[in-house]
Parts: C-alpha cells; structure tokens; sequence
C-alpha cells in the first residue's frame, strides 16, 4: 500500500508539472470551448509518428541566397514558406532517408524577390519553381515517380501557385503546370476559382507573434467598439473609379457607415491597431485585392470576433477549424445590411464564439511561433498532410507514364532561371 | 491585398507593357475586324470626344446613372445589357483594363469556373437608400456590449464584490449642485453595489435633496446642526466630525462593504472602484493635489517654465519590495502666506496633510462586535473630537495597504474651489417665477449705447452676468417684459416678447 501512496504521489507532481506548459504564454484563465471541425478534434493532434518528411537539398541559390540578398522576406505576410523550412529542417518527422518518406519537400523561396517597397514580385517566380523541378526530377528518382503527387509545396503568395498578383493575370496563367499533381500550401483559398486546387491545404499568413504578444492589454479592460476595422476602402492608386477594389465591398462598408457610431473604421495607422482591437467585439475581414488577409490571424489572436466579408471564401485549415461557429460570415451583397446582421445576432452566440476564440489551441494554430510549439500553425500544415495518407493507387505513376506537359504554360515561363 | 494594389502601381509602365501586348495578339491572331469591334472603337472614341467636350469622364456619368437605381438592382443592370451587347462581340479574354471608356465592365466566362457566383471585375458599389444610423439598431448594439461587457466583469474582474459605502459632506452653497453633480454621476455609473451617505452641515434640506434623489441610488441623508464655518481650517475641521458621524451611522446599521470617502468637490476615476475592493482591512490611494494658483498674472509668465509643473501627490510610498515605507504629503511651504484662510480668498486652498479621500476601510472595522476584526482600530464611540485624518482611527500606521500598484496609479483628484460665501442663486437652481427685472450693465461691448444708466432695482436673484446680456437687446428694443424662459408659465408674455423681440 505504501508504493501505490507513492505512485499516486508521483503521479500528480506528474500531472501537475505538464499543466502548466502554456503553449502561447497567455496566462487567461477564461473559459473556453472544445474546437471540433469536420474532421474532429484534431488541432491538438500530434503529426509525430504519423508521417516522414523528405527535405530535398537544394543549391543555395533557391533560397539562403536568395533570403541573404533580402532579410526582408522573414518579417513579411509570406514568410511562411521560409520558417516553414527551417522547421523541417530540425523536426521529428524529418527523415534523412527518401524511401521511407510520405511526403517530400522543395525549399524553393519563390516569394522573395522584393521591390523596394518590399512587395514580392512574382514575375520570376514560375521560372524558379520549373528549375527547381527540373532539378529534383533529374536527380532524384522520387518526382518521376508519382510526378509530383506525394510531393508538397508552399505557395504563399496571392494568388497562390498562379504566381501573379493581379487576379485576371492569375486567372488566365492559371496554377503552374508542373504542379498540377503536387499538393499545394497556400493561403489563397476560395472555391471554384482556377487557383485553389482540390487537396490544397491552406494556411493563415505570417504575422509575428513577438510583435503581437508585445502588444496584449489586461483582459478586464471592458470590449467597448462595437465595429473595428483599419485599412483602405478605395485604392486610389490603382482603381481611382472604385469598384474594382475588393469588389467595391470595402467601398461599400465606407459608405454606408462612415457615420454610424458603432463603426469604428477609418483607413488612418494607428500605433494603438493591436490594442483597439483588443477592445473590439467585431473585426472586419473584408476582402482587398485578394480574398485573404492577415487580419484574420490578428482578430483571432485578440480575441475579436472575425467578420468576412469575401464570398466562397476558403479560410485557413477549413476541415480542422469550424469558421462558421468562430466568425461571422457576410455576403457581399448585404454588406449594406451589415449593422442589422451584427446587432441581431444573439448574446449568448456571440459569448460563445468569444470562448471558442479564446481556447488556446485556436490561436496556436494560427501562429508561426519561433521555435515551434506544439499545435502551432506548422504542426497543423503536417496533421493536413498526414490526414491525406495513405497515398491511393493512383498517386504511383507505371513505368512509361507521363502525365505532365513539361512545355506547357506561356512561353516566358519555359526560360531557366 | 492591399500590397499587390501598390506594387501594381510601381509596375504599371511594366504592367502596362503586358497589357497592351494582349490585345495586340488578339487582334494579330484573328486578323479580322468584326462589325461589333468596329463599333466598339467608334463607341470609344465617342465617349472620349463627348468627356473632352464636357471636361470629365463621360463613362462614369452613365455608370452612376445605371447604378444609382435601386440597392437590389444594382449588379445585374450593366451585366444584362452587356450580356446583350456580347452576343454580337466575340468575347476575348484579352479584354483588357486599359480601355478607359469601356466602363461596361465585361467578367470573363471562359475562365471563370461554371460554379462560380464570384466574378472578376468591376462591381457596383451598394449603398442602401438611407445609409445613416438607425437608433434601434444602435440601442440594440448597445445591449450586446452591456452583456459583453458583464460577461467579462464577471470572468476578469473582482470576484465576489463588496458593497460601496460613499461618504459625503456636504453643505448648501453656490457651488454645491456643480460638486455633487460630479460626485453623483460618477458614483452612478460604478458596478458594484453602493450606498451613499450624505452628511449636511446645517441640517437636511430640500436643496440637497432635490439633487440626490435624482441619482437613483440607495442613500442615507443625514443632517448635523451646525453651520459651515467661513475659514479652511474651520471647515476641514467640521468635515471630519461630519464624517465619523457618518462612520458611526455604518456601525449602527451594520453597513457591509468598504467605506470610501468621496468628498463633493472630488474627481474619481472608475478605477479607484475597482481597486478598492482588494483593500482588507485599511488601505490608503494616492491622490493628486489640483492646488490653483489664483494669482495668474504674477505665477504664469515665470514661475511655469522654471519650477517642475508636476501635480503634488498624496499618498502611500513603497520601498523596493512593495511594503509599505511612509507617506507622500503635500508640501505647504511654497504657498506660505500665500493661502486662502476664508473660503472666499482668491488664493491657494492648500489640502491637508493627508486628505481623508485617499482612505478606503472595511466597513467591518467600525462594527461594535467584529469576529475577526484587528486590534488596531480604535472604537469610534471613544473619539470625539475632530480626526485629522483616519490614521486618528488606528493605533498603528504601518498596517495601511497601499493600493493602486503600490500607490503608483493616481485614482483620484482633490480640488477646493468655492464661489463667495455671500453668493447667491436661485433655490434648486430654478428661476421661478420668471424674472421681470431689468438691469442695466455699467459697461456694454456696445459703443452705442450711454454708458451710465441709473439702476432700476437690485436683483433679488443673484445672477449678474447672464441677466446683463439679455438686458442690453432689451434695451435697443425697448421692452420691459424681457425673461430668461426656463418654464412655459404665461403665454401673454410669450406672444408680447414675440413682439419685443420682431421690434
């Protein structure tokens, strides 16, 4: 009886002691609510064990050089392609030999030729990516293999793999023929539209979560903005006439509430942006240029109710997270109702959604923390590709067959990089 | 994203090099020039004339017309009609933006997918008939914030709140509605449960009253028979016998809570609210000093710039390990000889030592039979005469906590401003009956009128200033029935200063 008393003893010291690792050192005791998306409980999942990464080694020139010629490209929205490589690097589920490998990685930094602004142009971007294949199909056996089918890719920029940042340009480029049979990470999502493949996996953009932690206020402080939203309603520079712009629902929430009260929107830069939406019930994410947007991940973090504004959007890990009960989702056509939608919504549903924001588990899995911490945003990209194994049947290519057109696209994509 | 919109700016000699390959290609491509492009140039070339000729961009006159319809209509007029239109135009997908007239936006159906509601290009902009605030939606956000704001109370606040004792003295005055007012709206809008009493100098009246019913809180009114001295020292002295009468009133009611002391001429802030109810036993907050300096002309020039502007602090101060080290007093000696002794000097009103505002104390302390209750407290029954301040109550100083981050968060302000002791204003500040006196000023902006007038009568009402104005427009227009309305008393009069005043 005395050991089973020690046992018991030790069990707790245990138990105790794993309690206490806060994975986004919030210190909240709020209650929260158990996330379940279509598929399950499955944020807290732990991809270790249940999948083998194959990192190819590339010359420096797709991406150290690349990333040395511009550090810029670590603090920027598409960052995520660069620490995602640096995580697999020193990950459990790396493994050093390709055949015992599920999936294969390509480090090639395609968003990272910047302009002096510090936009990413993508004009040299489809080249990069053909060489890259080019290179790991004829020196590794694995991509003649399935052409591509159990390799992955992290395509972070607007438009995705259509590489262009206009959407009429990307919708006639269409996604990059090489990658028609890979699976792509990206974070443009929207449904039936030619640059979100079936299967892709999409994730949030890069925001920094030092900066984002550096900026957390009291938990007491009292919600009193109903409305929050910073940002351009019309883009003067490009679309003088409106219209074009976000589809001219941004101009459309401009006027039809730059008077109201309740909305607290403007297109001024505040030092305060973090700590207003603190104080914010609601969060406008309407779309811009493209449907997705970082606030996403900001009004997910503070605690603010996320409000979309972009139809048939396809939001970050959609089979894991169930958006429909954490945001609210508007047409863009009642947009002009949008005060009626907000305030009719009931009490109790919005004190839900704010727990369910406030589990922890959900703000872990839209952050890219540095080094990574259990059921972040990286160990989500893994769990969605260890929910696509086992690979099927057709994933396996017979000896002499070719599926992929290695000539077809526009022809300045053919050039070499 | 808002980038690509930038970075489309910085490329657009480049991008616009791209743009105008497309249609180049497909005109190159087919070679032919079907009646619909034809006409479409000449459409062109219209809409550019006529923006020449009239000095803006055509294209958007008409687009406003066809959307400024209806919201509901407001997507499908153009898509129809170019609908119609591109059954005669073979639709390339190269038709491009730079076509600057050509606000008849077409999507592009081949590479659009077949499912697909979402379309590439130019949308209308919905703006409802009436875009303004509607108030019922504005009282119903307003409700969602309330039970937000509960929700959060009750997950972050302070668990279990205590009940507020306030502690008011008070006398009728000139300046006594501006104080109390102040006072009583910040006591109504405090969350927790409070009760308020008020201690009057002078006995209870109805002018004091009439101001605290319209509160709506629990209040206890209470009235001791002597008259507010004139000078400082008098009436600091007076408070405080004010305020352990009503320290004895919570020991004979057995009042629960915590005790604070809000004096009518306070600022508080809804903080110190909320961190008095972390206080145990006896704490003490800091409170800033807004001692005026009523001599302007001499101080301001130079005095400003060389002494520190910095507000003097009353208050607990802490050592480096939080403990309680001594206290923060005000320090009189530059204002010495220089303050205000009766209540209507116009110089300094030096505050205490340490003002009774910046203590809060369990209410359990002053209970007759406490269970728990320390040994420090003295019974207030044994006091009688005055207490400088409630360390008179407590044998041992050293036990105060301090509180708002150690004394460092300033939640209070302390301010003593008083109109003369002789001033006069009308009994709950309402005038009535209207006044039918006139008096004539001395000195008039005006250089019109004579500067010497005989005076009629002097006001029984006290107002001088306001009155004087309205009494030089009724001077040009020669009336005499000239009233400040506050009532709708007597129609006659009305329609005869209608008359005054269209004279």
């Amino acid at each position: 009886m005395e050991i089973w008393r020690w046992v018991f003893i030790g069990f707790l010291f245990l138990a105790d002691f794993a309690v206490k690792i806060q994975p986004f050192k919030l210190g909240r005791s709020q209650p929260t609510e158990r996330i379940s998306g279509s598929a399950g409980d499955v944020l807290e999942d732990d991809p270790v064990g249940r999948l083998k990464v194959f990192v190819y080694e590339l010359p420096r020139k797709y991406n150290k050089k690349i990333l040395q010629k511009d550090p810029r490209c670590l603090n920027h929205m598409f960052a995520a392609e660069i620490y995602m490589h640096r995580f697999l690097l020193s990950s459990p589920v790396r493994t050093l030999n390709p055949e015992e490998a599920d999936w294969f990685y390509t480090p090639v930094y395609t968003t990272c030729d910047l302009t002096a602004n510090g936009l990413p142009l993508p004009f040299k971007s489809p080249r990069m990516m053909r060489s890259a294949i080019q290179l790991i199909s004829s020196n590794w056996p694995y991509w003649n293999r399935t052409e591509g089918a159990d390799h992955f890719f992290l395509v972070p920029h607007d438009f995705g793999a259509c590489f262009h940042y206009q959407e009429e340009k990307a919708i006639e480029r269409g996604i990059l023929p090489l990658l028609q049979r890979a699976t792509l990470v990206q974070t443009f999502g929207q449904r039936n539209h030619v640059c979100l493949k079936e299967g892709s996996i999409t994730i949030p953009p890069y925001a920094p979560p030092q900066k984002m932690q550096t900026h957390l206020i009291p938990e007491k402080t009292p919600r009193s903005i109903f409305v929050y939203f910073r940002g351009l309603f019309y883009d003067v520079g490009n679309d003088p006439e409106g219209g074009y712009y976000a589809r001219g629902a941004r101009a459309a929430v401009w006027e039809n509430f730059k008077d109201n009260p309740l909305f607290d929107i403007s297109t001024e830069h505040p030092t305060t942006y973090y700590e207003d939406m603190q104080r914010a019930v609601f969060c406008l994410c309407p779309l811009g240029w493209a449907p997705w947007s970082p606030r996403l991940v900001e009004a997910v973090i503070f605690g603010c109710i996320p409000v979309i504004i972009a139809d048939d959007i396809v939001l970050p890990f959609a089979d894991a997270i169930p958006w429909e009960e954490i945001g609210v989702f508007v047409d863009e056509k009642d947009v002009p109702n949008l005060d009626t939608i907000l305030t009719s919504i009931p009490p109790e549903v919005i004190l839900r959604k704010q727990r369910l924001l406030a589990n922890p588990s959900m703000k872990q899995a839209m952050l890219f923390p540095q080094p990574a911490q259990p059921g972040d945003a990286f160990h989500q990209v893994l769990n969605g590709l260890a929910r696509k194994l086992p690979h099927d049947k057709g994933v396996y290519l017979k000896p002499d067959e070719r599926v992929l057109n290695w000539t077809a696209g526009p022809v300045g994509d053919l050039k070499p990089w | 994203m808002k980038l690509s919109a930038l970075h489309q700016s910085y490329l657009s000699r480049r991008s616009n090099s791209f743009r105008s390959s497309g249609p180049l290609d497909s005109s190159s491509d087919g070679g032919y020039k079907s009646p619909a492009a034809v006409f479409w140039i000449i459409l062109h070339c219209l809409c550019c004339l006529i923006s020449l000729v009239l000095g803006f961009r055509f294209s958007r006159l008409v687009f406003f017309l066809l959307f400024s319809t209806s919201s509901s209509n407001l997507y499908t007029p153009p898509f129809r009609s170019a609908v119609e239109l591109a059954k005669t135009l073979d639709v390339h997908s190269v038709l491009s933006t730079n076509s600057v007239a050509n606000n008849f936006r077409l999507p592009f159906p081949n590479k659009t997918a077949s499912n697909s509601r979402v379309v590439v290009g130019r949308h209308g902009i919905r703006i409802r008939p009436w875009p303004h605030p509607d108030p019922v939606e504005v009282m119903k956000a307003h409700r969602i914030l309330e039970r937000v704001q509960k929700e959060q109370r009750l997950q972050f606040g302070v668990k279990d709140p205590r009940t507020i004792i306030a502690v008011t003295p008070t006398y009728v005055r000139t300046f006594q509605a501006l104080h109390l007012t102040g006072v009583m709206h910040s006591l109504m809008v405090v969350p927790y449960d409070l009760v308020w009493i008020v201690v009057e100098a002078g006995g209870v009246s109805n002018e004091t009253a009439s101001l605290i019913e319209k509160s709506g809180l629990k209040t206890i009114h209470v009235g001791i028979n002597q008259r507010m001295p004139n000078s400082w020292d008098e009436r600091h002295k007076l408070e405080s016998i004010m305020r352990l009468h009503a320290l004895r009133i919570v020991r004979e009611k057995k009042l629960d809570g915590i005790v604070m002391f809000a004096d009518d001429s306070n600022m508080h802030s809804m903080e110190l609210f909320d961190e008095i109810q972390n206080v145990k036993w006896f704490g003490a907050v800091s409170v800033g000093i807004l001692a005026t300096s009523a001599n302007i002309d001499e101080s301001s020039d130079r005095k400003e710039e060389e002494e520190n502007p910095r507000m003097p602090i009353q208050g607990p101060a802490c050592n480096a390990s939080n403990m309680l080290a001594g206290w923060h007093t005000f320090n009189t000696l530059p204002f010495a000889g220089k303050s205000a002794v009766n209540i209507d000097d116009r110089l300094t009103v030096l505050p205490r030592k340490l003002e009774w505002s910046g203590f809060v104390l369990n209410s359990r302390l002053l209970w007759k039979d406490g269970e728990d209750k320390p040994d420090w407290i003295k019974d207030i029954d044994m006091l009688d005469g005055d207490v400088e301040s409630p360390l008179g109550l407590i044998t041992d100083p050293s036990v105060v906590e301090p509180l708002g981050s150690c004394g460092r968060q300033v939640l209070l302000w302390w301010l003593r401003v008083e109109a003369r002791a002789d001033s006069k204003f009308p009994p709950r500040w309402i005038i009535d009956p209207p006044l039918d006196i006139t008096v004539p000023s001395k000195r008039t902006p005006w250089p019109d009128t004579p500067p010497e007038l005989p005076v009629k009568e002097k006001p029984e009402m006290g107002i001088q200033e306001p009155i004087v104005k309205h009494t030089t427009k009724t001077r040009t227009s020669r009336s005499k029935h000239r009233s400040k309305r506050k009532h709708e008393t007597r129609t006659d009069t009305q329609v005869s200063t209608k008359h005054s005043e269209q004279n």
